[in-house]
């Protein structure tokens, strides 16, 4: 039961964990984030750190779509650039504390380019522009043979700071992992700020915005750019995960994963992006090991995985916005009601 | 004519047609400084239209909007904000997906100054200036139109008469020369239209913010407004204080036609 | 006559072929357009839809052994089931929800159909029997072969038909009242809801058939979901809302299609239409009859 709690100044009404339960539960959190690796096995740090990748990623579309509406289908695109600029970059011995930006700056010009035109105008339209995007972007890597390798993809060395190089996914985990935390605080302030109000207010009644004194195209081309910087990251990041790319892994069903991701984590909310982003990893996993389960009895089972996973995704969207559209998130808060309110009901 | 008589708010000969309707034709206002003017006409008329000119979002076929002595005509809606041009809507044009607070903080967001860096580091400057307006509103805002105890609220929960007066505060954030508020009282029962009626002379008097306003209500019009306007088919048909334009047979018989106006004695 | 004498024939061939399978473009994108113009959605699982009419009649045809008619008119009623539940079960319950959501709900629709005849079906390649003479032909130099000339026949039928049926018929009326203004259409006792669900089952069955046709030309396999979204091109092109536009647009985007594949080579051929979507959008947003968008404030 939440009581006791009263704020005493305007500065801790406006901070995000005002209460001291919540401060602690944040000091837990810290720590079994920073005592993770060492009791996890193997699989699971990789796991942990393919979360974190997949985190900022739906932040960054979150961003964009859920916060202002703006509908991208080519996100896994913004990813990919990102991922071969950080590549390129790491190739030629640049540490990964520049890349990474660098990757996120890169993602975030094209994405202005890729919105200028296309954010004048109806949002159905810019959602069919990021689709145009998506492809034409794609193909330039499977091209473009010089930069990108082409189909065959490229290699990326070993994420280094100054001679010291992170060889293995634990290390990875400690790039990753704080990466992550802060992209996210970083987000969450956004939208503690005239930013990221004019972000919500664009979406919900971009006519009022304008009457309020917000520049619309300014505050889209913002949104879209800093949606396509955190891609970027993400995308980087993932090479130096991985330690090579190919053009394939960066397609259309990508750019929905992530979609789906925040629409059943919650649209327009950070905790939401984190709930769809533990969901959407964990799924993937379940659906292997219940393929693998049957295989057993249904050979063909393990074929058909990924038609399978498309089959999911699919439904999980159009599931969430029919009987959830608030997402998890909605379901969190339910239950955090029922033990605020606890022994009274909700 | 001296500079300091000059109204606040000048326009002139309006001419705006959408396609073959012409919704406005050489329609003239003068919104006074420190007045509550209102413009009063039958449905249709053009109010809203004339609204949506001086806010920017029609741009007249001919004619000029003059704010504090500036042609304004040419500037977008966000521009003429800046300048001091506040406006709400006659169906509440609130963010449903924000709560009452926000709504109002943007109002607020021109005097503002965080871009996407300094709003993502967020301590320093951005943190300052949000607790700076934070307090600003809660002492200018949120007492004056009692709104205090739905501040966390999301709007989407208000009853209908709440949300108009978050509007309102909203608008009021913006530290606005001139309010326009189309249709305040819309929909509301007496009661509320009370409250709402002494919201706005406290802005007018305690602010000293000047007033245009749209309403279809006789009774809040004749008893705050300092200078009415009237409107029909797209033309200013009568003008001068409220007791002038009641008398005024052209009104009468736009609002209640021929017959029942040859009835009313003169 | 000299090396660089310009080749007329060609020119002339790429833009015959170029127009003539722009009518089958045409034909996908009225899928598109009925469905925006009724219920106001860009329906992305509309090449979805092209691949169930390819399955299904490839199951009937193929693997079953049904004559040609039969299994035409089993696949056309399987896809107006399909197409009708997809409507009851997904558009309605997000009637009234912002353009976004129906969106992503097309979105995920179309990724769910996609996985699931890639499952049953496998990813292989299929073959599919031809379904239009093959015989080319030829106008003077010019040589065309016979399926485009045909499927460019089929697609116009198709086109007039509907055209004709919703100018004239009772039904159709209906539709085009309850896709302008479905209020006013409810209260002059058009059933709204049964006018959308038609909406659905007709652009599935012209997906159906456009599925049918690109599949016994080209190959069958799941990459036909994607082929539609190329058709997107000539939407924006022709305008959302605009069955006139699509037509047009279908045979220009055809022809530079053709002209592309033909002096630039078959593989910038897949991003002929992502370019042209762009450049549209740059230049011309809402398309060549497009109604543009005016808000009501």
């Amino acid at each position: 039961m939440r009581i006791g709690d009263f704020r005493a100044s305007y500065a801790h009404d406006e901070s995000l964990w005002p209460t001291r339960v919540q401060r602690a539960w944040l000091g837990v959190l810290a720590l079994a984030l920073i005592a993770f690796p060492f009791g996890a096995n193997g699989y699971q740090v990789s796991l942990a750190c393919m979360l974190g990748i997949h985190v900022i990623a739906a932040a960054g579309l979150n961003i964009m779509t859920g916060y202002t509406g703006l509908i991208s289908l080519g996100h896994a695109a913004f990813m990919g650039v990102g991922c071969y600029t950080a590549a390129w970059f790491a190739q030629r011995g640049v540490p990964f504390f520049a890349t990474l930006p660098l990757a996120g700056a890169t993602a975030a010009l094209l994405g202005m380019v890729v919105g200028l035109p296309s954010l004048r105008i109806k949002g159905l339209y810019l959602a069919v522009a990021t689709l145009a995007t998506q492809f034409l972007v794609v193909y330039v890597f499977r091209e473009w043979d010089s930069v990108t390798g082409g189909v065959r993809g490229v290699n990326v060395p070993n994420a280094s700071l100054g001679g010291f190089e992170l060889l293995n996914d634990q290390r990875m985990y400690f790039l990753i992992a704080p990466v992550a935390v802060a992209l996210l605080v970083a987000a969450r302030n956004l939208f503690r700020t005239r930013v990221g109000r004019a972000f919500i207010a664009i979406r919900d009644k971009d006519i009022s915005a304008e009457v309020l004194g917000i520049h619309l195209l300014r505050y889209k081309l913002a949104a879209f750019a800093i949606g396509s910087f955190y891609a970027g990251v993400a995308g980087a990041l993932l090479g130096y995960f991985y330690r090579a790319m190919t053009p394939e892994y960066f397609t259309l069903q990508l750019s929905i994963f992530y979609l789906a991701a925040i629409i059943v984590g919650g649209l327009g909310s950070m905790l939401g992006t984190i709930l769809g982003a533990v969901f959407m990893t964990l799924v993937p996993e379940l659906l292997r090991g219940v393929v693998a389960g049957i295989a057993q009895w249904a050979p063909r089972a393990t074929e058909i995985l990924s038609p399978v996973q498309q089959v999911v995704f699919g439904l999980l969207i159009v599931g969430f916005l029919v009987f959830e559209p608030h997402g998890l998130l909605e379901i969190w808060r339910r239950v955090r009601r029922t033990f605020h309110l606890w022994p009274f009901r909700a | 004519m001296p500079v300091a008589d000059a109204p606040l708010l000048q326009v002139d000969g309006i001419e705006l047609a959408f396609g073959g309707i012409k919704a406005l034709s050489g329609v003239s206002l003068a919104a006074r400084r420190g007045e509550i003017t209102a413009v009063i006409g039958p449905n249709g008329a053009g109010k809203t239209s004339l609204f949506n000119a001086i806010s920017g979002f029609y741009k007249p076929q001919q004619g000029r909007v003059v704010f504090e002595g500036c042609d304004i005509t040419r500037e977008s809606p966000s521009r003429r904000a800046a300048l001091g041009l506040a406006r709400t809507f006659q169906n509440v044009a609130l963010f449903r997906g924000m709560t009452v607070l926000d709504n109002i903080k943007l109002g607020g967001h021109t005097r503002l100054a965080a871009n996407p860096l300094t709003a993502m580091w967020y301590l320093g400057a951005a943190r300052r200036e949000e607790i700076a307006l934070r307090r600003e509103i809660e002492r200018d805002v949120i007492d004056l139109l009692e709104i205090d105890h739905v501040r966390h609220l999301p709007v989407a929960a208000l009853s209908y008469g709440l949300q108009k007066r978050v509007e309102l505060a909203r608008a009021l954030a913006m530290r606005p020369k001139l309010l326009m508020l189309d249709e305040p009282v819309a929909g509301m029962n007496r009661e509320e239209t009370e409250d709402m009626a002494r919201f706005i002379l406290d802005i007018q008097e305690e602010r000293g913010i000047s007033v245009l306003l749209i309403e279809h209500d006789m009774g809040l019009v004749m008893d705050i407004a300092n200078h009415v306007s009237v409107l029909n088919f797209g033309q200013v048909i009568g003008e001068g204080t409220p007791a002038e334009v009641r008398a005024n047979p052209e009104v009468v018989r736009a609002y209640l036609g021929s017959t029942v106006a040859a009835a009313v004695p003169a | 006559m000299s090396g660089s004498a310009f080749d007329w024939i060609a020119l002339a061939e790429y833009s015959a072929i170029g127009l003539l399978s722009g009518g089958l473009l045409a034909l996908i994108a009225l899928g598109f357009v009925l469905i925006y113009k009724g219920t106001g959605v860009i329906n992305f699982a509309m090449g979805e839809f092209m691949m169930l009419g390819a399955y299904f009649f490839y199951t009937a045809n193929v693997m079953w052994r049904l004559p040609t008619l039969v299994a035409l008119a089993i696949t056309l009623a399987a896809v107006a089931l399909v197409a009708a539940l997809i409507e009851r079960t997904v558009l309605r319950p997000l009637a009234g929800q912002p353009v976004i959501s129906v969106l992503m709900a097309t979105i995920g629709l179309a990724s769910a159909l996609h996985g699931g005849v890639d499952a049953v079906w496998g990813g292989a390649n299929l073959e599919m029997p031809a379904l239009l003479p093959r015989k080319p032909f030829t106008v003077g130099e010019i040589l065309v072969p016979g399926q485009v000339v045909w499927s460019f026949v089929l697609a116009a039928t198709i086109i007039t038909a509907f055209t004709l049926y919703f100018r004239f018929s009772k039904t159709g009326v209906a539709m085009r009242a309850a896709a302008s203004d479905p209020i006013t259409a409810y209260v002059l006792g058009i059933d709204v809801r049964r006018t959308q669900a038609l909406t659905w089952i007709f652009a599935g069955m012209v997906g159906a058939v456009a599925g049918i046709v690109v599949a016994s030309m080209t190959s069958l396999s799941p990459a036909l979901g994607g082929a539609a979204l190329g058709v997107l091109a000539v939407i924006i092109l022709g305008g959302l809302d605009s069955i006139a536009g699509a037509i047009v647009a279908g045979l220009i985007v055809g022809l530079i299609e053709s002209l592309t594949a033909g002096y630039l080579g078959g593989k910038v051929r897949d991003i002929v239409p992502y370019v042209t979507v762009l450049v549209i959008l740059l230049v011309r947003p809402y398309g060549l009859f497009g109604t543009r968008q005016i808000e009501r404030l």
